[in-house]
């Protein structure tokens, strides 16, 4: 920022409605957080506007004192790509579900993520939809039993991650709703990315899906199942750092580093411009529920690309196209070739 | 070439007051750009014009077949002309197929200028005449006069000497066979030279063959015995307003009006589209339009199309979007959405044969009630239809002031037939357009009262406060708003509330809108017909057309949908009967009921296909002889 205004607290970004998610709810950290990296950023509440779809995750905008707009469910990414193409200088975050984004705006989804209009959103993946009590999503685990799926979810699970990458993502990052101080930090490194910013929020609902990220957040498991990406370091895990992964050719195995004499050094190295790595990374996706040999679940920046933005080329055409000046109301009426009558 | 040098000659020139012309040949005879060519050299001569293409609907049918066949239909003249003509009065017939699809439509008794060489044995064949029965010769065509005419041997003789390969010298057939119609209607060749030389600015070699063809093709008409038993034609330009004129068609104009209605209000015009036919060229022309500042966004379906629509409008913006029918569909939600934010929204549809995909290369006005009703919850719009390929500039521009001035989505309708029809358009000057206010709420400051995004003005429209500016930050959506703050509310009277207020402020148009005009006719009387949209042109033929034969009949034509015209009731109850054409299953008929209680007479047309002057004249002429 260059100008001198004192920056705002998180305080400041906090709207006078009350939010109404149920207690323990995942939504409120996120909802903490992002007001927070907002006046860490020092931004000014009236150049940010959040816009959303439909779902529980969908009401943030009414939570926070910028401006907003909640649409409807699905087509939080398309009406915020027209907001920003036509006004590139505002600061426009995203908040959506993993049904919001993932089925009804599945198509939204990846024609946003691969024009890369300069966007932070903030995915609240739940795997399951909230706001409708309780229904599977298409993010839901194989064999979850809900209300629409009494004898278990068959239908295969998105990968969040792999399909950001495949749509051609230039910013993509996990983070659990209980970290709160990563999930700060990578919220202002997507302001800062130039490009559409996907950030995955693991996030419980403790009313129709409690535990599903159990198995990165139980304690007892956590350390096994959890690898934290940083850049330009090992990638290592496991209580007291005594796991890590090496690539070998393109397959990532799990060395055991206090056995194995391989040292650290020798370890995949995390660099977050590499896509061919990133990709690999978004299929670390076992479940350790259900696999034996899982790779652990990766949390972080897997991914960044700087790729021009969709609304820095369609204003350097206009641009070009008005280097002589801007067209005239006359010259527009009259087209490019008229007759008089007399 | 001047008018007068033409008539000096010793021909036998009959006058005409207008003529309906149709180009038609296989889809590679340069039929489009040869009927353009005409056109413009009779809107610069000055006549009336009114033009409509008629392609194959497939992109590369067969060469030869009568899937094949192009046409591109036109009438000019002194007067009357309001459409591109019910039948032709000359038909260019490039080979057998385009004869034989198009020979019905010919008035009995036209002229048929046949290139004989498009009528060999391999065209009888593909056309289905097969090669035993050559109409040309076999005296199918009898109750015709018909000239035929070796275009492609004349065309290489005339340039023979140009040295250029025979594939480019038979390219320029199609200029010969315009030569020849320009001597038959003893209209000048400088617009065509003119165009074919910027056109071919950097190959002067092909710019002056085309142009040697055009003439020699001029002067086969002036040397030929053919036409002198039947001397040639004059049309005398129109009795037009004087001033600076454009051709447009009603894609373009539509186009051209959101983007002057933009400059207009002093707002950036955002269109965000996705591709169908009719309504293509809407985006294409937009998209053209970067040097006025026009923002373009090809979006991944018509969903994203209106909603990234709204966001510009959230932030802004002078926001539209464009579709046909089945796109309309897909939009229906947001444009609720639209509706419950109360911010500014055009919504162009052009219309086509319905349901499905239907008949997507055929008009039809059968999306009103979807325009009307077609949507979730009470969610009244406003609703223009255009009459015409110019009025769909006005409607457009309209639309864009209705909707800026009424915070409102406005649904803007033309059809398939309008969209590809054109006409000359008197240019106007920009402070003849009616001005556009957009009114954003000022910035506040941290002690002055909480900005209240749906307080109302007395005719009960929102203020539209924008991002960017300091002091309004607010939060709207989908669902329902308190009155006033704006804030989520379930509380049912303010629901019941808001849903007055919003349709109040739609009713509230009204105020803006001109009273209903009679086109024609008697202020009292036997009968009106109430047209809409497109079926304009063939309603005042046929009104017309009446009206002399001695009939009592009016006309009006209604552009303003919803709401309608303040006087319209009165109006209707000045007539015994009121006769309503629609090309659907009576769906004006039935909002005119409901609202008025009247029991019109409808006639409808649902054929893909606009209503010619004749039918209407005929159904005219029934219903007086009951009364
Ligand atoms: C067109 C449409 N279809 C269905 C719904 C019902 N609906 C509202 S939210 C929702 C799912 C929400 O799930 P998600 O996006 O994951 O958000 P969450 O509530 O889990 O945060 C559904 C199906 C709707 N509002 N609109
Ligand atoms: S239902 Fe679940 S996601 Fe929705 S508010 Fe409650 S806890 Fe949060
Ligand atoms: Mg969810």
């Amino acid at each position: 920022m260059t100008d001198t205004h004192t920056c705002l607290t998180a305080k400041d970004f906090t709207s006078n409605q009350e939010p109404k998610w149920c207690p323990g709810c995942g939504d409120f950290s996120v909802l903490q957080q992002l007001k927070a990296a907002m006046a860490d950023l020092c931004l000014k509440t009236e150049e940010v506007v959040v816009v959303s779809g439909i779902g529980c995750s969908s009401r943030l905008p009414y939570y926070i004192n910028t401006y907003g707009v909640h649409g409807i469910h699905g087509r939080a990414m398309a009406m915020a790509s027209g907001l920003k193409a036509a006004r590139p200088d505002l600061s426009v975050w995203v908040g959506t579900g993993d049904g919001d984004a993932l089925s009804i705006g599945g198509n939204h989804y990846i024609h946003t993520v691969r024009r890369n209009l300069d966007l932070n959103v903030v995915l609240f993946n739940n795997e399951i939809y909230g706001l409708t009590k309780g229904q599977y999503s298409p993010t839901s685990k194989v064999g979850l039993r809900t209300v629409t799926s009494p004898s278990g979810v068959v239908d295969h699970p998105i990968n969040t991650i792999a399909l950001t990458l495949g749509a051609g993502g230039t910013f993509v990052a996990r983070v659990m709703d209980r970290d709160g101080k990563m999930m700060k930090e990578i919220f202002k490194r997507a302001h800062a990315h130039k490009g559409t910013s996907i950030v995955e929020i693991y996030q419980n609902c403790p009313i129709f899906n409690d535990g599903a990220f159990g198995p990165f957040t139980d304690k007892e498991r956590k350390a096994d199942t959890t690898l934290f990406l940083e850049q330009g370091q090992p990638l290592v895990f496991g209580a007291n750092g005594s796991k890590g992964i090496r690539l070998d050719g393109f397959k990532p195995t799990v060395i055991d580093l206090e056995k194995s004499g391989v040292s650290k050094e020798d370890l995949w190295i995390h660099d977050e411009n590499d896509l061919i790595k990133a990709n690999i990374l978004s299929r670390f996706f076992d479940d350790p529920n259900t696999t034996e040999a899982f790779l652990p679940r990766p949390f972080g920046i897997f991914y960044v690309e700087d790729r021009f933005t969709y609304e820095q080329a369609l204003d350097a055409q206009i641009d070009k196209a008005q280097e002589k000046g801007e067209g005239t109301l006359e010259e527009l009426l009259a087209g490019p070739s008229t007759w008089t009558i007399n | 070439m001047s008018d007068t040098a033409i008539l000096n000659k010793n021909d036998m020139v009959i006058s005409k007051t207008s003529v309906s012309v149709l180009f038609a040949g296989d889809s590679g005879d340069g039929m489009q750009l040869t009927g353009t060519q005409f056109a413009n050299t009779v809107a610069v001569y000055g006549s009336d014009l009114n033009t409509f293409p008629n392609f194959p609907s497939e992109i590369r049918p067969p060469a030869g077949t009568v899937a094949g066949v192009s046409g591109f239909q036109l009438q000019f003249g002194t007067t009357g002309v309001y459409t591109p003509g019910a039948k032709f009065d000359v038909m260019i017939a490039m080979n057998a197929a385009a004869l034989k699809a198009n020979l019905n439509n010919l008035h009995h008794g036209g002229i048929i200028i046949a290139d004989s060489e498009g009528f060999d044995a391999k065209n009888l064949n593909l056309s289905g005449y097969g090669e035993a029965n050559n109409p040309l010769e076999d005296g199918t065509l009898n109750d015709y006069t018909v000239f035929k005419i070796p275009v492609i041997s004349l065309t290489r003789k005339a340039l023979a000497d140009t040295g250029l390969s025979i594939k480019i010298i038979d390219r320029c057939k199609n200029m010969f066979v315009l030569g020849v119609l320009y001597w038959l209607y003893s209209l000048p060749l400088e617009t065509t030279i003119e165009t074919l030389q910027s056109k071919f600015k950097n190959k002067q070699d092909i710019a002056d063959a085309n142009i040697k063809a055009v003439k020699a093709g001029y002067n086969f008409g002036d040397e030929t015995e053919m036409f002198s038993q039947h001397g040639r034609f004059c049309v005398a330009p129109a009795q037009k307003k004087g001033g600076v004129y454009r051709r447009v068609t009603g894609n373009e104009a539509s186009a051209i009006g959101l983007a002057a209605a933009a400059k207009k209000a002093g707002l950036k015009l955002f269109l965000g589209s996705y591709p169908i036919t009719p309504a293509s060229e809407i985006l294409q022309t937009l998209a053209g339009l970067k040097k006025w500042g026009v923002k373009t966004f090809q979006a991944e379906d018509e969903i994203a199309g209106v909603l990234t629509s709204i966001g510009a409008a959230y932030g802004g913006a002078l926001a539209a979007t464009n579709t046909s029918g089945p796109g309309l569909a897909l939009k229906t939600e947001g444009m609720g959405l639209a509706v419950i934010l109360e911010i500014p929204l055009v919504i162009i549809n052009v219309m086509r044969g319905g349901p499905s995909t239907g008949l997507p290369t055929k008009p039809e006005q059968s999306d009103l009630l979807m325009a009307m009703y077609g949507r979730h919850g009470e969610a009244p719009m406003p609703v223009i239809a255009a009459m015409s390929p110019v009025d769909c500039f006005y409607a457009a521009y309209e639309a864009a002031k209705i909707a800026v001035e009424y915070m409102t989505p406005v649904l803007c309708l033309t059809d398939g037939y309008l969209a590809l029809s054109s006409e000359p358009m008197l240019v106007p000057s920009p402070d003849e357009l009616a001005s556009i206010t957009p009114v954003f709420s000022p910035e506040r400051k941290a002690d002055d009262p909480p900005y209240l995004p749906y307080k109302r003005d007395e005719r009960c429209v929102r203020p539209w406060g924008i991002p960017g500016t300091p002091g309004l930050e607010h939060r709207i959506g989908g669902l329902e708003k308190q009155h006033e703050t704006g804030n989520v509310s379930h509380d049912p009277e303010n629901h019941a509330l808001m849903t007055r207020l919003r349709a109040e402020k739609v009713a509230n148009v009204a105020d803006i809108i001109p009273d209903l005009t009679l086109d024609n006719g008697p202020e009292k009387g036997d009968l009106l017909v109430l047209g809409w949209g497109s079926t304009y042109g063939a309603i005042k033929k046929a009104v017309e057309q009446a009206r002399e034969g001695g009939l009592d009949v009016a006309h009006a034509h209604l552009r303003y949908i919803n709401p309608f015209p303040k006087n319209l009731g009165a109006m209707l109850g000045n007539y015994k009967k009121v006769l309503i054409p629609e090309n659907n299953c009576g769906q004006l008929l039935s909002m005119i009921r409901d609202k008025f209680l009247i029991e019109p007479v409808g006639f409808s047309k649902v054929q893909g296909l606009p209503f010619n002057e004749m039918e209407i004249e005929a159904k005219i002429t029934d219903i007086l002889k009951e009364l």
